[in-house]
């Protein structure tokens, strides 16, 4: 019997298989970005590098690092963000992938889910890295963990969700590299805005409520990621 | 029921009619050589046939499904082979055969048991399969993007010029491919300027020309004069 000799279809509605599509697709963006080390080898350097620049422009005594840290922290997640997000976008373009996964029977929502959570963990690595340099490079203390850690991770999920979303509107116009940085930067001006302040409370630099800032970062979060969740197949599909 | 019919069918690509009304019916267990110049609308049939494109106007039905409305659900018994391998550079072959399978939602342990039977079955060496797609051959992509669609046992082939870039070996792995797929209950639609080779495998040859069925011929392909 050859290989070809039964027929197999897959239920339109199963909410387990629906989960384990979204980590294969997860876990392919992550293999990839592992093998490939763009992220480790690139985008983490460049974080970094914008870091440090940062700090010699302002030519800046501790003081003036402390007030500017949480911003210049953001600034520089934002940017390497972009990278990251052009990446994961790109992966569907190569070699007639994205047909092959249109074609696959995936479910739209779980390709959106599965690579937003792709971008969303390399974003947490990279954010955990750039809190290192803040430490190291800017010599800031971290007053509140907790917030710290719950603004980074809705940033981090808004920027993966709405990234994810702009890198396919961006891949399909065919102008990605030079169009994605416009798109996408107005859209997460409040997620830098947002998270700047929830950064100046975690750091103890200003007199802010960051818990209400961070409360903004979640429906923000929310939002990317349901506007996402619907856009996304639209793109793909169309 | 036919497998695919389609009823002056219009498909656009941008603006430019790429289909300009097609009439075609293809029965289950038939095998298609659709043939016609560079342009001539080709591929966009097979896109179309696959449910990446959806028809402006007229009708359009691939196994029972409506592809105005029912694209995904007909794209589920579909394979297509286009002229992309849709392979991720950067995966092993192994890895990118378990995700394709696991994509058309095999379990794991079907997943794997089908891959490495479809490897074997396109002749993709056991050697080759912990490696980088992007260290093979244009011919070895070529065979583990069919050993990929072979993994999903699709009702309906659609292979856009399979015998691309392939040695002679692999032409024949094509040849016995579409065979089988055919002896399986399936219906094969191939798209290819390897005239007698297909027709070698294909009693029915469609001629396309500025986006239209102009010829459908049940019968033994005739050699161009000269050729």
């Amino acid at each position: 019997m050859t290989p070809l000799a039964s027929m197999s279809g897959r239920p339109v509605v199963d909410v387990r298989r629906f989960l384990v599509d979204v980590r294969l697709v997860a876990g392919r963006d992550l293999w990839i970005e592992a093998r490939s080390r763009v992220v480790v080898a690139q985008v983490v350097p460049f974080a970094l590098l914008v870091l440090i620049l940062f700090g010699f422009a302002l030519d800046a005594d501790q003081r003036t690092l402390d007030t500017f840290a949480p911003g210049l922290f953001w600034v520089a997640v934002l940017f390497s963000a972009l990278l990251a997000v052009h990446r994961s976008a790109r992966l569907e373009q190569s070699d007639g992938t994205l047909d092959a996964l249109r074609m696959s029977g995936l479910a739209p929502l779980a390709l959106f889910l599965g690579k937003a959570t792709a971008v969303f963990v390399q974003l947490l690595a990279l954010e955990a890295v750039l809190v290192g340099g803040l430490l190291v490079f800017y010599g800031v203390e971290v007053e509140d963990p907790v917030l710290l850690i719950v603004a980074g991770v809705l940033a981090g999920a808004t920027v993966a969700s709405a990234g994810t979303l702009y890198g396919a509107l961006a891949s399909g116009l065919g102008v990605r590299e030079t169009l994605l940085p416009i798109l996408l930067l107005p859209v997460l001006a409040p997620v830098l805005i947002s998270a700047t302040r929830a950064f100046d409370d975690a750091l103890g630099v200003a007199a802010v409520d960051g818990w209400a800032w961070t409360g903004l970062l979640a429906a923000t979060a929310l939002v990317a990621t349901v506007v996402g969740a619907l856009a996304h197949g639209v793109l793909i599909e169309d | 029921m036919p497998v695919v019919e389609l009823r002056g069918t219009v498909a656009l690509l941008g603006n430019f009619p790429a289909l300009a009304g097609v009439d075609l019916t293809i029965r289950a267990g038939e095998t298609v050589l659709v043939r016609g110049p560079n342009g001539a609308g080709k591929t966009t049939l097979l896109r179309l046939c696959a449910g990446l494109i959806r028809p402006e106007s007229g009708s359009a039905t691939v196994l029972g499904h409506d592809l105005t409305v029912e694209r995904r659900t007909a794209r589920r018994q579909v394979a297509l082979l286009g002229h992309a391998n849709g392979l991720y550079d950067d995966l092993t072959v192994a890895q990118n055969m378990r995700f394709w399978a696991r994509a058309a939602g095999l379990s794991s342990g079907e997943a794997s048991q089908r891959t490495a039977s479809a490897l074997d079955y396109l002749g993709v060496a056991g050697r080759l399969h912990d490696q980088p797609v992007h260290t093979l051959s244009a011919g070895q992509r070529r065979r583990v993007s069919l050993a990929a669609l072979v993994v999903r046992r699709p009702e309906l082939w659609l292979l856009d010029e399979p015998h691309a870039g392939l040695d002679q070996a692999g032409r024949d792995v094509v040849d016995a491919l579409v065979s089988d797929a055919v002896a399986a209950g399936g219906t094969v639609v191939v798209s290819s300027h390897e005239m007698e080779r297909v027709a070698a495998l294909s009693p029915r040859v469609v001629t396309v020309s500025g986006g239209m069925v102009v010829d459908d011929t049940a019968g033994e392909y005739e050699r161009p004069a000269g050729g």
